[in-house]
């Protein structure tokens, strides 16, 4: 019997490495798995490189990752809110490796690393310092970056409900990263609220197939406004 | 002659005048959010968000926050009737794939062959961040900017070259600012309209490179 869920956070992220490329889903608030950072944060893997859009806000979460220590190099889109003081600190020190990366770059870069893509050519970027020394080609009269797959050892996503086989639907605009970093990881990590019978998801409306995911985890819901 | 300037809600008015029936639409951080409480209530436009919305709405009331349900710029927003949701890889398919009509964004500056520098001032001190700016501006079949036409101290945000690190190279296709609107064609900067009381000789002056006023 196929059965993805294990039954807490700690067996969740048990046996990730350290120097491990991890996934991290989320924009801004929605989508964003506190739960399994801060249990990965327990379970004290090191020196990770964390594949992101956003680098925390506050001391909770990913900037609680970035306070401990744990995280060498970031790629990520926009590691600047309002309140990312953690990471600030850290890539004004040169305590962080920063690799900035367009946002729709890091979404196809995840995409093209899940779906055995080997490189692809890409207008955005073209002739700015985010493509700099990036190989280029003109086609069809425009003028196109190369652009390789991200890889990752582990993603940690956040998703609404799962079944034992893995199946995945998400809340709103919580899905966001989460269904293109669930494809690129060898193993992949739901925290849901919810975990359903095999067949109660409607298979119409499935957005992230079992195939993709490792391991399934029950979370409790935060209470209201605390997840933002 | 005196004049005065727009203020940024008559600028979004302004841009959202613009925006004809049956389009799609991203509207970026920050200014160009103003455009969308702006739109003509008798046509259906809809709003695209990149973290994976089509049909968004605007703001809910206080007590119908859903933190699951934000824009690109991370404020609470709702969902029209016929609205979707999608993940980023379909999101910036959108973007990225020429899907999108329209899109207004903010500008530092963008030089007189429609170049964009919106993302970074250079400085070295800045935390950098670029997020989706560089897809929609390569991406959109319309690049429309929005922005003050003076810096501060006074200096045109349409300059001959960028100084400041470019997001795309000839985006650009209208620029909507406090003083007029500007298209860039292949025969240079086009001003098709100016705010009462200012003529085209002082835009001219102001601005600092050649521009034609459209017939």
């Amino acid at each position: 019997m196929i059965n993805k869920v294990v039954e807490s956070l700690h067996k969740a992220v048990a046996g990730i490495r350290d120097g491990a490329t991890v996934m991290v889903g989320g924009f801004g608030g929605p989508g964003i798995p506190n739960e399994l950072i801060d249990a990965l944060i327990e379970q004290g893997a090191r020196d990770l490189t964390i594949v992101t859009n956003n680098a925390g806000s506050g001391e909770t979460g990913l900037a609680a990752l970035l306070k401990a220590r744990r995280v060498r190099k970031l790629m990520c889109s926009f590691p600047r809110q309002a309140n990312s003081h953690i990471f600030d600190g850290l890539y004004r020190a040169g305590e962080i490796e920063l690799e900035l990366i367009p946002q729709g770059n890091l979404a196809e870069r995840i995409r093209a690393a899940g779906a055995g893509i080997g490189a692809f050519y890409t207008r955005t970027g073209y002739n700015t310092e985010l493509a700099r020394g990036k190989e280029t080609r003109l086609i069809d009269g425009d003028h196109y970056v190369l652009e390789y797959p991200i890889h990752a050892d582990v993603a940690l996503v956040k998703a609404e409900k799962g079944d034992r086989w893995g199946n995945l639907v998400y809340r709103k605009a919580a899905r966001n990263f989460g269904p293109v970093m669930a494809t690129a990881a060898r193993c992949t990590i739901a925290q849901v609220y919810q975990i359903v019978e095999l067949g109660a998801l409607d298979p119409e409306a499935v957005v992230t197939p079992g195939i993709f995911v490792t391991r399934v985890v029950r979370i409790t819901r935060q209470a209201e406004g605390e997840a933002a | 002659m005196s004049y005065i300037k727009r203020t940024r809600e008559q600028m979004a008015a302004r841009v959202a005048q613009d925006i004809a029936e049956g389009s799609y639409v991203n509207l970026g951080i920050g200014v160009p959010t103003l455009v969308g409480d702006h739109l003509p209530k008798d046509r259906e436009i809809v709003l695209h968000s990149e973290n994976g919305i089509l049909g968004m709405g605007p703001a809910p009331a206080d007590d119908a926050v859903d933190p699951d349900l934000i824009n690109a710029g991370k404020q609470p927003v709702t969902l029209l009737p016929g609205g979707v949701f999608f993940h980023h890889g379909d999101s910036f398919a959108m973007m990225r794939g020429g899907h999108l009509d329209i899109c207004v964004i903010g500008a530092f500056q963008v030089s007189i062959t429609g170049d964009l520098a919106n993302w970074s001032t250079g400085a070295p001190d800045a935390i950098p961040a670029v997020g989706g700016a560089m897809d929609l501006a390569v991406g959109a079949k319309n690049v429309w900017v929005m922005m003050e036409h003076l810096t501060r101290d006074g200096k045109s945000k349409i300059v001959p070259q960028c100084t400041y690190p470019l997001t795309g190279e000839k985006v650009v296709k209208r620029i909507y600012t406090d003083l007029a609107v500007i298209d860039i064609t292949k025969d240079g900067l086009e001003v098709r309209e100016i705010i009462a009381g200012l003529d085209f000789e002082e835009l001219q002056r102001m601005t600092g490179v050649a521009m034609i006023l459209a017939s």
